[in-house]
């Protein structure tokens, strides 16, 4: 693990490999902000690096985003062109049911998502001109299972919250990770 | 050959003026095809209020598995939205070329009325002889 310089070697054992092509570049500006969901709702975790324009509150922020997203997954079971038999609009989908978006640009950013089939939504919010970040949002699940899932303190369905050191060590591994795979773009 | 899957055309307010499908398995009834271009509407209108810096626009690419979904909206606010194969090129400039077509054939015509769907018989022609064509020949322009 030469990317993590200066980290415990017991740290760098737990951690997944990096994926490919992941650089020792300079920090950089690419993540503006990440959210993690559970089947549920609730917002599991957000953080943010860049975000110059806030409009709304938290809370409402948080509704806004898996509702918006909730609708997308429905319409795009819906609009997919490959398969004939659709359910209805607005039937809540499982996970993994009917095709999915994975990313979605504008002119200012780039939404990069991904569903796991226990119902966690990853978003990753980017700079417009990044990759495919499908690859970084896998990687930033493994950290989440590692570190958050496989802690035995930590209560399911509740916010990851700076209780343990261990979540200190998942968010400063999650920062660096960010800006090292971001980055690269 | 098409190459794409669908084509959608929403007014200023939210509503379908326009639908043609070019051969997917998922042709929809028009009921369907309303609901899912109002849906489109706000999400697009909701996207531009989670932006993190201003002066957003709203979304222009959706990637999804199976079919991208490329947007583009006029100055007045007019939707056009193809649904294509993943990674199809060109699609912009296809976008570009049926609003041109849209102003020339529809909005020029005495006859149509401003935000009703569109029932104009030259747009149609023109429209599916600027589908199939080849690709080829669709950069030349």
């Amino acid at each position: 693990m030469q990317f993590f310089s200066g980290s415990t070697s017991t740290e760098s054992s737990l951690l997944p490999a990096a994926p490919p092509g992941t650089g020792a570049g300079g920090p950089g500006n690419n993540a503006h902000m990440l959210y993690i969901f559970n089947r549920a709702g609730v917002c599991l975790l957000y953080r943010e690096w860049n975000r110059p324009l806030r409009t709304l509150d938290p809370q409402q922020d948080h509704k806004l985003m898996f509702g918006l997203l909730f609708s997308l997954r429905s319409f795009t079971a819906k609009i997919d062109p490959t398969t004939a038999e659709k359910g209805n609009l607005g039937v809540p989908l499982l996970p993994g049911q009917g095709c999915s978006f994975y990313s979605f640009k504008t002119n200012t950013y780039q939404l990069n998502f991904m569903e796991t089939p226990s119902g966690i939504k990853l978003i990753l919010i980017t700079h417009s001109r990044t990759g495919d970040q499908r690859e970084a949002l896998k990687y930033i699940y493994n950290l989440y299972v590692e570190y958050v899932v496989k802690n035995p303190l930590y209560v399911p369905g509740t916010p990851i919250q700076y209780v343990h050191s261990a979540f200190l060590n998942y968010y400063s591994v999650l920062k660096r990770v960010l800006l090292l795979i971001v980055s690269d773009n | 050959m098409a190459a794409i899957y669908s084509l959608f055309i929403i007014n200023k307010s939210g509503g379908l003026i326009y639908y043609k499908d070019y051969g997917s398995a998922g042709r929809m009834d028009t009921n369907d095809s309303l609901r899912l271009a109002s849906l489109w509407h706000s999400m697009h209108a909701i996207s531009q209020q989670l932006s993190p810096t201003t002066g957003c626009n709203g979304i222009d690419l959706l990637r999804a598995d199976t079919f991208d979904l490329h947007c583009f909206q006029s100055l007045t606010g007019t939707k056009f939205f193809v649904i294509c194969e993943p990674s199809a090129p060109y699609m912009e400039s296809l976008l570009k070329v049926i609003y041109e077509l849209y102003t020339d054939y529809v909005l020029k015509n005495p006859f149509y009325e401003m935000e009703m769907p569109i029932r104009c018989e030259l747009f149609d022609l023109n429209l599916s002889q600027v589908v199939q064509k080849d690709r080829v020949a669709l950069l030349a322009r």
